[in-house]
């Protein structure tokens, strides 16, 4: 498939720009290089980041803060920070912050749990960037507006219902979860109304969808896609990051990379014809300063411009020690029974990590089961009835999510007028009930641990941990558990987590800025929950894949400093897991990628 | 019964679906507040995790809080007056709220 390059011009480019696209797909990056190429074209552009683990300073190396700040060696660019965790934060403080020495302690730490959701961290960001398009003075000394996030469908959804929130609000008694965070904001609804037209507007609007040459990246591009389509937002385009080509006919690596890039591009064709949609191919990474955004929208291709290749350093740097995934599997059997847990951001590999943990305990002769969340599920296929020992089953969310909210609505609605049953109905599609849902399912799966070992590729947010702790901790004061409705693996569910001799929990992440950034993150939250994970595992790394792509070089040498910080600041064990030229799919191809190590490699 | 008010915990939401748990009681107990409100009768609910001044700004509330903590919630009243304390009315006391609340009909609509 032959696509054109992103050129972004000043002559086609509408007022407000969004991009958007899951966590690592190159938004922060793509969004300066846009801003960059406009105000080089003599536009006065506005660059606003409300990514909360945005490294927008990083890329324009310049200290930014929630006001405009010139950017040196960009003239007409600025750019601001807003933290919507900060945000949510402060909304937090001006409701807790007022009883503070009025009501007991245990109430105000109660509240701040339950206002700690993405729910709340979501509308807050809303609110803060709704200040900046559905305010004209707010923006009016720019030609361009560009965000490098766009709010989520959800929250789109619950602005349009803006006109029923009157009425609902003093009437309600069913009540209602996602309105209750922007009830307490501060902005006006007509500056929220404002926003969502705006938004509407082909003319003012354009919808960046950013994804990677990859299915799942893809798929999640297209879903986006038509929720936002479906709520209005219709100016949209793709633009597919990181697509790589190669003149090194003999390397495997590469041209196994080329060949994967081109299959998920060939099976998305039908998303991809359906709008307009361009490339930016893969540079070398680390793209940073001004001269570095200007490589990225180059209207050259890498592999003809020579210049543009970054020479790795001679090699002078040692890895630190890192184990293979059977070094670490060794430990995990000693207890003879037990939950392992694969956690991280999608993409990093879960599934195939707890599928290669799975796959070695049964050879070894433990009875496993393992239960994956994979939505294509050909993983587990391909270890049907293959290795004896091991059981398979899946969590579909969608599926868990949709018989819990059928049991929700059936019990609510009846009594309820059409304004609340919409209400509720939007509730139900918020990110918090599809984590119940999985939730509960996962409770079931945590509770097969305690005669064979349990291998998961999901796991609760440390958010939704804590509401179970506090809800536990609730219930075990009344001495309600009897009548509780929770079956008794829930009931045991954090005591088993937090037992490290019965759930191990390991974080996975790439050796790239944005994975482990987020599964830091994650590390900290299951922290709060006393939750310690037990191990973490860098998956598809590039160093010692022996490439003679000059780019793919380039890339393994900026893994470096990830893989140094995860050891050094992050991980008690670390596990060290190759880029595979093919799929591993299949017990002897699982086994495999679990016995590489940094010392002998596969080639 | 002309009013009810309602402290409830601190809950993302009145019907508790985003919660870890789901208490029929307090889902059924939201239904039934519904229909009060149909006929006439004044509903007031405040929920910890949301409106916590009209905790502070009621002295009952807030010195039962200061009490026994926050698991004296719910705390519901019946025209000012406290009535049920910690936990949602059950499937066999809310025939009596209806009773309550609709004096003159021959038989609860529970």
């Amino acid at each position: 498939m032959s696509l054109p390059l992103y050129q972004p011009t000043a002559t086609t480019a509408t007022r407000f720009l969004f991009f958007t696209g899951k966590g690592g797909v190159g938004k922060t990056s793509l969004s300066c290089a846009c801003a960059l190429r406009l105000a080089e074209s003599g536009k006065r552009v506005l660059l606003v980041s409300t990514d909360p683990a945005s490294n927008l300073d990083e890329v324009l190396e310049t200290t930014l803060t929630s006001a405009p700040t010139p950017i040196p060696g960009a003239p007409g660019l600025h750019a601001l920070n807003i933290n919507p965790v900060a945000a949510a934060a402060a909304y937090r403080e001006r409701l807790i912050g007022p009883m503070r020495g009025i009501l007991p302690e245990s109430a105000l730490r109660s509240m701040e749990e339950q206002l700690s959701g993405s729910c709340t961290v979501e509308i807050a960001a809303f609110d803060e960037f709704s200040g900046l398009i559905g305010d004209p003075a707010a923006t009016r000394d720019y030609d361009h507006v560009i965000f490098d996030t766009a709010p989520t469908g959800h929250t789109l959804r619950l602005m349009s219902l803006a006109k029923a929130w009157d009425q609902f609000l003093d009437k309600n008694t069913s009540g209602t979860s996602c309105l209750g965070p922007l009830a307490g904001l501060e902005k006006q609804r007509v500056i929220y109304e404002a926003t969502v037209n705006t938004l509407a507007d082909a003319d003012l609007t354009t919808l960046v969808l950013v994804s990677r040459p990859q299915a799942s990246a893809l798929r999640e591009a297209q879903r986006t896609s038509a929720e936002l389509r479906a709520i209005g937002v219709g100016n949209q385009c793709l633009v597919i990051n990181g697509t790589f080509e190669t003149h090194c006919t003999d390397d495997v690596t590469a041209q196994a990379m080329q060949q994967r890039g081109a299959t998920a591009l060939a099976a998305a064709g039908d998303f991809i014809r359906s709008m307009p949609s361009y490339i930016v191919p893969l540079r070398p990474i680390n793209i940073l300063g001004i001269p570095g955004l200007r490589v990225l929208l180059a209207a050259t291709s890498p592999e003809n411009d020579e210049s543009q290749i970054v020479k790795p350093q001679p090699q002078s740097w040692t890895p630190p020690q890192m184990e293979s995934l059977e070094s670490l599997v060794t430990t995990l059997e000693q207890q003879g029974h037990g939950v392992i847990m694969t956690m991280g951001k999608g993409g990093v590999g879960k599934t195939t990590v707890a599928a290669a943990i799975a796959v070695l305990l049964a050879q070894r002769g433990h009875a496993v089961h393992l239960s994956t969340t994979d939505p294509a599920a050909h993983l587990a296929q391909t270890l049907h009835g293959q290795v004896p020992g091991l059981t398979l089953s899946r969590i579909d969310p969608a599926a868990e999510t949709a018989l819990y909210q059928g049991e929700v609505m059936q019990a609510q609605s009846a009594a309820m007028d059409e304004a609340g049953r919409a209400l509720l109905e939007e509730d139900l599609r918020s990110p918090c009930t599809e984590e119940i849902a999985v939730f509960r399912a996962f409770a079931r799966e945590v509770g097969q641990g305690t005669q064979r070992f349990v291998v998961l590729d999901t796991a609760p947010t440390g958010h939704t941990l804590l509401l179970l702790d506090a809800s536990e901790a609730y219930q075990r004061e009344l001495e309600r558990q009897a009548r509780s409705t929770q079956p008794e693996e829930v009931l045991r569910l954090l005591q088993r987590l937090r037992d490290p001799a019965y759930t191990h929990i390991l974080l996975v992440t790439l050796p790239e800025a944005t994975p482990v950034h987020e599964a830091a993150a994650l590390q900290a939250d299951l922290r709060r929950a006393r939750i310690k994970p037990f191990a973490w595992v860098i998956n598809q790394s590039l160093l010692h894949s022996h490439t003679c792509d000059p780019l793919l070089q380039s890339r393994a040498h900026s893994e470096h400093r990830y893989i140094d910080e995860v050891v050094a600041h992050h991980s008690p064990r670390t596990a060290w897991l190759p880029w595979q030229p093919e799929e591993p799919v299949g017990p002897a191809a699982l086994a495999r990628l679990a016995t590489s190590s940094t010392q002998h490699t596969l080639v | 019964m002309k009013s009810i008010q309602v402290y409830d915990p601190p809950m993302c939401c009145s019907t508790g679906i985003c919660g870890t748990d789901i208490d029929p009681d307090l889902v059924n107990f939201a239904v039934m507040l519904a229909q009060f409100q149909k006929a006439g009768i004044q509903i007031q609910r405040y929920n910890l995790g949301q409106q916590p001044h009209d905790f502070a700004q009621n002295d009952a509330v807030k010195a039962l809080m200061i009490a026994e903590g926050t698991t004296v919630l719910p705390l519901i009243f019946w025209d000012g007056q406290l009535h049920l304390k910690g936990r949602y009315p059950t499937k066999d006391e809310r025939p009596a709220w209806f009773q309550a609340a609709f004096p003159h009909q021959e038989k609860a609509i529970a």
